[in-house]
């Protein structure tokens, strides 16, 4: 039987020497589901991204693929699964000495023997699909940062991928962009029965198109659910990101000697 | 600074030194590996070869003309002391084929296509490109660093011959139209006492050699390069600098191997 979860994180902990950046984590993503992952700024959503696509390896714990662990050391099985996930980085890092037609194309050309007619084809679905067939020969510096990451998606899903990743797919994006962009990954993943994971701090859009979210704070889940669930909460660490309030338990300072003390007044 | 704070530093220093040599060995080795890859997907490793090596020509050869020009000075001033004025085409030859060439090629070849190979792969490290191929299963060691790496292997003798060509004119146009030796003494002198071997195949060894190195240095500089813009400059400024001493090292080596093997 297959398993219902397409990727599986368990218990995992991770770090860079003392500094603790993800610990004891444990995640489930159904297949078909728009899962999103939330949190403030350097909280670890990216580092989440990173293990399963096992460019890192957790310190404890497994990360899983369809069943089977994800194992950075091994490049064969590690690729073959990279083959299956599509990513959509920040900035979307398109290759910008490419066309936007050959930024698509790259996947196809790189892993498949398909003759030159029907990638053309191919490409031109997949750009039609972000909307941006016409723009097939321009060269990314010619495009808005919106239509790059449109761009990067259509690259992204140029295989087929049974699991998109989007980091920050909302970030610095105009009004109608964003609501094209929240759009496209809700009806990308319906239309092809893909998984999709996105990493965001826009609360808005992740709430409209999430089937399940997770927040994280300081390296671990301070709150998981629907998001009717998650928005109902009121564990403090949750309230006080969606509401975005700037003091709580996430603090407005940083960590500093008493005011009083460093402007040399007496206490 | 006590002694053992000293005798710390020294440690921490040495050991970041053989941590460095052992890393970029590594990568000599995962780089000549992918070499392969680079001839099957021959298309990119030439468009390569034209932006190396094409877009070089024009500094190689305004180099090799000054250089020929001058040497041709210099030498007639000093041979004619000596009577020996019309072996000044075998001089000027000499000096190119075995030495200035392929070192000047080198030096220029750091500083033109070393430098821009650097800044190419380290804005692709800061902008993700390479970790976007990653992620899409293509190893960005195979697919941007191998064509890159033979291109530049196979442009550099190409440019060092041009360069020596060049300043063999260069020094004809003073030695012969502007001082005034007789060319035919120009040119057969230069014909009976190169040796095809010996000075041209020493000279291609030495330019094939300085192609590995500098292209080596300049794609280990940007892949390793921080992803900021203050790291792509120091990585830049580094190709230049630790390619100049390689070239510079390794033509004394090679230049003693060559000496003191049998002839």
């Amino acid at each position: 039987m297959k398993n219902d979860n397409l990727v599986q994180i368990d218990r995992v902990t991770f770090g860079y020497d003392q500094r603790v950046i993800l610990s004891d984590i444990t995640m489930a993503f159904p297949r078909g589901k728009v899962i999103a992952i939330m949190g403030g700024s350097g909280c670890g959503k990216t580092t989440l991204l990173r293990l399963i696509g096992g460019t890192l390896t957790p310190q404890r714990g497994t990360v899983s693929f369809d069943g089977s662990p994800v194992n950075p050391r091994d490049r064969e099985s590690l690729y073959a699964l990279r083959r299956r996930v599509g990513m959509l980085f920040q900035f979307g890092a398109l290759f910008t000495d490419m066309t936007v037609f050959d930024n698509v194309a790259f996947p196809l050309r790189e892993h498949t023997t398909l003759p030159e007619p029907m990638i053309r084809d191919l490409v031109l679905m997949k750009l039609n699909a972000v909307g941006l067939r016409g723009a097939a020969q321009l060269k990314p510096a010619d495009l808005s940062g919106g239509m790059a990451r449109r761009v990067a998606l259509a690259r992204a899903i140029a295989l087929d991928p049974e699991l998109i990743m989007y980091d920050e797919p909302f970030a610095g994006l105009d009004p109608i962009s964003l609501g094209v962009a929240a759009n496209l990954i809700r009806r990308l993943n319906d239309a092809t029965g893909a998984t999709s994971l996105v990493v965001s701090h826009d609360v808005h859009e992740c709430f409209l198109i999430s089937d399940y979210v997770y927040v994280i704070s300081s390296g671990r889940i301070v709150g998981h659910g629907t998001p009717a669930e998650v928005q109902a909460s009121d564990d403090p660490e949750v309230r006080q990101f969606i509401d975005g309030e700037p003091d709580g338990p996430v603090k407005f300072h940083y960590p500093a000697a008493a005011y009083g003390a460093d402007l040399g007044l007496r206490p | 600074m006590n002694a053992a704070e000293l005798l710390r530093r020294l440690g921490v220093w040495a050991l970041g030194l053989l941590r460095g040599l052992g890393h970029s060995a590594f990568f000599f080795v995962d780089l000549v590996r992918s070499l392969p890859w680079a001839l099957r997907r021959l298309f990119l490793t030439i468009a390569q070869i034209h932006s190396i090596g094409n877009y070089s020509l024009v500094i190689i050869a305004a180099s090799g003309l000054a250089v020929g020009f001058v040497l041709a000075l210099q030498g007639y001033y000093t041979l004619s002391r000596y009577g020996a004025a019309e072996s000044l085409g075998l001089l000027v030859a000499l000096s190119l084929v075995r030495e200035l060439g392929p070192v000047v090629t080198g030096l220029l070849f750091a500083g033109r296509a070393g430098t821009s190979l650097t800044a190419e792969i380290g804005l692709m490290k800061a902008g993700e490109q390479l970790a976007a191929m990653e992620m899409m299963a293509v190893d960005p060691k195979e697919r941007v660093l191998a064509p890159r790496f033979l291109a530049g292997i196979i442009a550099m003798p190409l440019l060092a011959a041009m360069f020596s060509a060049v300043g063999i004119l260069g020094g004809y146009v003073v030695g012969v139209l502007m001082i005034g030796i007789d060319p035919g003494a120009f040119w057969s002198q230069m014909q009976n006492g190169v040796d095809a071997w010996d000075d041209v195949g020493n000279g291609i060894v030495k330019s094939v050699v300085f192609g590995i190195a500098c292209t080596f240095v300049a794609l280990y500089q940007g892949y390793e390069a921080q992803a900021t813009p203050e790291g792509v400059a120091q990585a830049t400024t580094r190709t230049v600098v630790v390619s100049s001493l390689a070239v510079l090292g390794l033509d004394f080596v090679l230049t003693a191997l060559m000496f003191s093997a049998p002839r």
